[in-house]
């Protein structure tokens, strides 16, 4: 159902985020913390002790059966067959001609059960997608968005923060208690930090954020999520991603097991790409923003993130441009609202993490 | 941050912004509400010195993070100068937005322009 600006959903962590002195915004139909302290600040929180992200409004599905892998497998893009159980898989989901509908994480919770991290402005349309093309398995798919609220716990102090001996490994996921309420426990983050991002029973999501609160966890918002997630060139749904571009040109052809015959496989086969997803940073002044056009040596192309790196200093993006461009150290020229800003393309990411001890 | 501040001696536009009127001459800058809602600054993107500015129209951007605003001049004029200090100190425009922050200052080509702004108490009662 569509919410309205006047009927926006709020998580239960919103008093929470009242309580933080969050600046709270609209987002996908959800009233959302954009931000507390302010954006850097918690970007750098995250990048040098731990920050807690509220990702609630996410979506989950739940799909299970005794078709449940061979469904998946016919829907997502990764060999599904692959998800270790316990683990968790990167992927995307695509139409008959290739365009992406939403890029997923989706976690095997036991033999016969999987469990699909949606984007929140794609929740009702991937459920709609999952529920259209189950003809013919046996699996039930079940719409899981109330049953779970999700807190990103980021940084690398995040783990020690988190209070358990038995924390998941990379791309993995257990069944934990963490201050006192059950919590599924994932490997998984999109801030280039070690942590995890926990699924949570609703009513148990403030105990866990008090809990993290008082552990000198600090709470960040979807202003330094997105800049984290920039610095470490991961996609973001709706930016970068479309129904209007292909996960090969996106760069996520490592991602598309074309063998596995899910759908739009047949599609991405012939896929001849003119363009691709590069990062780039700016060697001057000034910050791209998503709908710049870029000037290449090849040709045109397009902005599709960009912001300050609070790490770097400098404006950052990624751009879609001729594949002749895509060669790190190529000069390019954004243009910033009527200003040529020159920039470079660089190889991903434009951020590297400082391995611990190093 | 700064504490929320209007000065009694300074005229403010609707946009936002204020001038401090010495003469012929007028120094803008934003307020502390504009500053506010737009979050920390991270680049100021100034006009030219010499070129003209013209009222109720923008003359140059701010950035946070986040967002990019445009900054309307209150008075039309020529630029005189350009804080120099917001190129590697942006955040000035927080801290400070009535001080170091100030952003340009302008000879007015209109001064008559200055009677269309407005006083501290008519400002507050726009917020």
């Amino acid at each position: 159902m569509p919410h309205t600006a006047d009927t926006l959903r709020r998580t239960p962590l919103f008093d929470r985020h009242e309580q933080a002195g969050a600046k709270l915004v609209p987002f996908a139909g959800w009233e959302m913390p954009v931000q507390y302290e302010g954006i850097r600040q918690e970007h750098v929180a995250v990048r040098t002790h731990a920050g807690m992200f509220d990702v609630s409004h996410m979506g989950e599905i739940e799909t299970s059966g005794s078709d449940a892998e061979r469904f998946l497998q016919r829907i997502l893009s990764n060999d599904v067959t692959k998800i270790a159980e316990r683990g968790a898989q990167y992927s995307v989901l695509c139409k008959e001609d290739g365009g992406v509908l939403d890029d997923l994480f989706t976690y095997r919770l036991e033999d016969g059960r999987f469990l699909t991290v949606t984007n929140a402005s794609n929740h009702d349309k991937d459920l709609a997608w999952f529920r259209e093309h189950a003809d013919g398995f046996d699996v039930e798919i079940k719409d899981a968005h109330s049953d779970w609220a999700m807190l990103a716990v980021q940084g690398p102090e995040a783990r020690a923060a988190l209070g358990s001996d038995d924390l998941p490994p990379r791309m993995r996921t257990a069944d934990l208690e963490i201050a006192g309420v059950p919590a599924l426990v994932c490997g998984t983050g999109y801030t280039g930090e070690d942590g995890c991002e926990l699924l949570l029973p609703p009513d148990g999501a403030a105990a866990v954020w008090d809990a993290l609160l008082e552990r000198g966890v600090k709470p960040a918002g979807l202003g330094a999520r997105d800049t984290l997630r920039l610095e470490v060139c991961f996609h973001l749904y709706g930016n970068d991603l479309s129904e209007d571009r292909n996960p090969i040109e996106a760069g996520l052809g490592w991602c598309c097991k074309l063998d596995t015959g899910f759908i739009g496989s047949d599609a991405l086969r012939d896929v001849k790409p003119e363009q691709t997803l590069v990062p780039f940073a700016f060697t001057g002044p000034g910050i791209p923003r998503q709908g710049n056009p870029v000037n290449a040596p090849h040709g045109e192309g397009i902005v599709t993130s960009g912001s300050l790196s609070p790490c770097l200093e400098t404006g950052i993006g990624m751009a879609y441009l001729p594949l002749e461009d895509a060669e790190p150290g190529t000069g390019i020229e954004v243009d910033v609202r009527g200003k040529n800003r020159p920039a470079e393309v660089r190889s991903r990411p434009l951020y590297e993490r400082k391995e611990k001890g190093g | 941050m700064a504490e929320a501040s209007y000065p009694e001696d300074l005229k403010y536009h609707a946009e936002h912004d204020w001038a401090r009127i010495d003469g012929e001459e007028a120094t803008f800058g934003i307020t502390w509400y504009a500053q506010d809602a737009l979050g920390e600054v991270v680049f100021f993107d100034p006009p030219q010195a010499g070129s003209q500015v013209t009222k109720d129209e923008p003359y140059a951007e701010v950035e946070s993070v986040k967002a990019v605003s445009d900054v309307f001049a209150p008075l039309s004029g020529e630029i005189l100068a350009v804080n120099e200090l917001l190129a590697d100190s942006p955040e000035k425009i927080n801290e400070d937005p009535y001080g170091d922050g100030w952003l340009v200052k302008v000879r007015m080509t209109d001064p008559s322009e200055v009677e269309a702004l407005m006083d501290v108490g008519a400002y507050r009662e726009l917020l």
